[in-house]
């Protein structure tokens, strides 16, 4: 009957699991797929990441030359940095702030 | 509510609607429940609510962006969908996954597994009324989203099954360190599930309650843990896919009681054996390529069926030679098990309901796509 009290004595002296977001954040962990970004001066504009992205988050336009992604569409799947010949595209850990 | 004297329900009876919205259900199901007094009589059941088209979104995408789509039917097996799916590709276009990748899915299985139950097991506390398990559960949880994160790089939505292996490698230091969470989250629950277990409140609010009978979950076609818990042993792994035929085969945990003790306990029993497999298939982890080159379009159709934390999971494809998918069908798990849960729900009390509903532990997202 009584199996959590050891369990409810230590969480009584112990500090709190969770965080005060947003006032404590977590920090990002390294290889987390986070938010895309976009080493634009290597870009080719050659299209490829929005013909495969599955949310068509990736609007890229060839004249004049343009990449737009909508942060909100974008479903961080990381196809889009596969598919890029440049490989100018790398995922971020830290998640993207609204 | 409303009361009703209709010629179906001759005495006057209670309708109550449960849900769409209700704090036990994590998503939107509705339960008509027709009550007398206090004891339900009948259920009616309306679904519909989520519904997001996902099977057409599918045959306008490519089937490889597709891996990623089939993933969102469902939040908490998101890798199970990815999996399912790439295995059903695989099968069409005749590809040979290597053994590495093969290992790795059963890691990352094993682990969704592991944290899908521990999150039934804390919304089941919670439906019970036994707050602390349900915090004291989602905080071990944690850890096994936290080594997701670090091995797969999101904590849910993994998006590493790829048609014709994974998309990322483990290191002797991740898979150490998957060890090494394992056995953290294994001490942590020595401590509680006893409670779960044992504790004289739990086992008076769970014994005994929502019975399935054998014959019943065979004829209502229960798939998964419900069926197990009636004493059916059925378990999809016992096919040998991704790794599990090279990891010594998959012996089904079964119940026998049919109760919401039962199907809470079958929970319990296969987060131990998740972690077991999680452990061989890293120690049997071959070196080799994490996965193979895949050219061509998927042609024909196939039917692929594996094990979920919620039961067995079935999808149809059916290419046509070109980059999208002629059809593509899902029948999840919980669809299985709501006549199972009709059934269940007829005599039990109105205080019953949200642990009978959550017993089987729902998914109407997936049931909905
Ligand atoms: S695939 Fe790479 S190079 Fe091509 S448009 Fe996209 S970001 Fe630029
Ligand atoms: S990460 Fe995925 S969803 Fe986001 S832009 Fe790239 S391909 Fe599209």
């Amino acid at each position: 009957m009584f199996t959590l009290i050891g369990n409810i004595v230590r969480c009584l002296f112990r500090k709190p699991v969770t965080r005060l977001y947003p006032v404590e954040v977590k920090p990002a962990v390294a290889g987390c797929r986070g938010q895309l970004h976009i080493r634009i001066e290597e870009c080719i504009f050659c299209g490829a990441c929005q013909r495969r992205c599955p949310a068509n988050a990736i609007t890229v336009g060839k004249q004049p030359k343009s990449w737009t992604l909508d942060p909100y569409r974008c479903i961080v799947c990381g196809y889009c940095v596969e598919v890029c010949p440049k490989k100018c595209l790398v995922m971020r850990p830290e998640h993207f702030k609204p | 509510m409303q009361t009703t004297a209709t010629s179906a329900f001759p005495t006057r009876n209670t309708v109550i609607p449960f849900g769409p919205q209700h704090p036990v259900l994590p998503e939107p199901l509705q339960l008509r429940l027709v009550l007398e007094d206090e004891r339900v009589v009948e259920a009616l059941p309306a679904i519909g609510y989520c519904h997001r088209g996902l099977e057409k979104i599918a045959e306008k995408k490519d089937f490889i962006q597709n891996v990623y789509l089939v993933e969102r039917i469902c939040g908490i097996c998101s890798f199970m969908h990815s999996l399912t799916y790439c295995q059903g590709i695989e099968e069409l276009m005749k590809v040979d996954v290597p053994s590495r990748a093969k290992h790795l899915r059963v890691v990352w299985a094993e682990l969704h597994r592991m944290h899908s139950h521990l999150l039934f097991l804390g919304l089941v506390s919670d439906a019970f009324g036994f707050e602390n398990l349900f915090m004291q559960l989602w905080r071990v949880r944690e850890h096994i989203l936290e080594i997701m994160e670090k091995t797969a790089g999101a904590r849910i939505m993994l998006s590493v099954c790829s048609i014709g292996g994974v998309r990322r490698d483990l290191d002797d230091g991740q898979m150490a360190e998957v060890l090494r969470v394992l056995d953290r989250v294994e001490h942590e629950l020595e401590e509680i599930l006893p409670t779960l277990m044992n504790d004289y409140s739990v086992r008076q609010r769970l014994c005994g309650v929502g019975l399935l009978s054998p014959d019943k979950a065979h004829d209502l076609g229960a798939v998964g843990p419900t069926a197990r818990a009636s004493g059916i042993p059925m378990d999809h792994r016992q096919t040998g896919y991704a790794a599990y035929g090279d990891l010594g085969g998959v012996t089904p945990v079964t119940e026998t009681a049919g109760d919401c003790y039962a199907r809470i306990m079958i929970r319990v029993r296969e987060l131990h054996q998740s972690a077991e497999f999680v452990r061989k298939a890293i120690q049997k982890i071959p070196a080799g390529p994490i996965a193979v080159p895949v050219k061509g379009n998927p042609d024909g159709e196939v039917l692929v069926r594996m094990e979920q934390p919620r039961g067995e999971l079935i999808f149809y494809i059916k290419g046509n030679g070109t980059r999208n998918l002629e059809r593509f069908r899902a029948r999840t798990p919980t669809f299985a098990n709501l006549p199972a849960l009709l059934h269940m729900l007829p005599g039990c009390q109105l205080a019953d309901v949200p642990v009978i509903i959550l017993s089987i532990d729902p998914c109407i997202s997936c049931t909905e796509r």
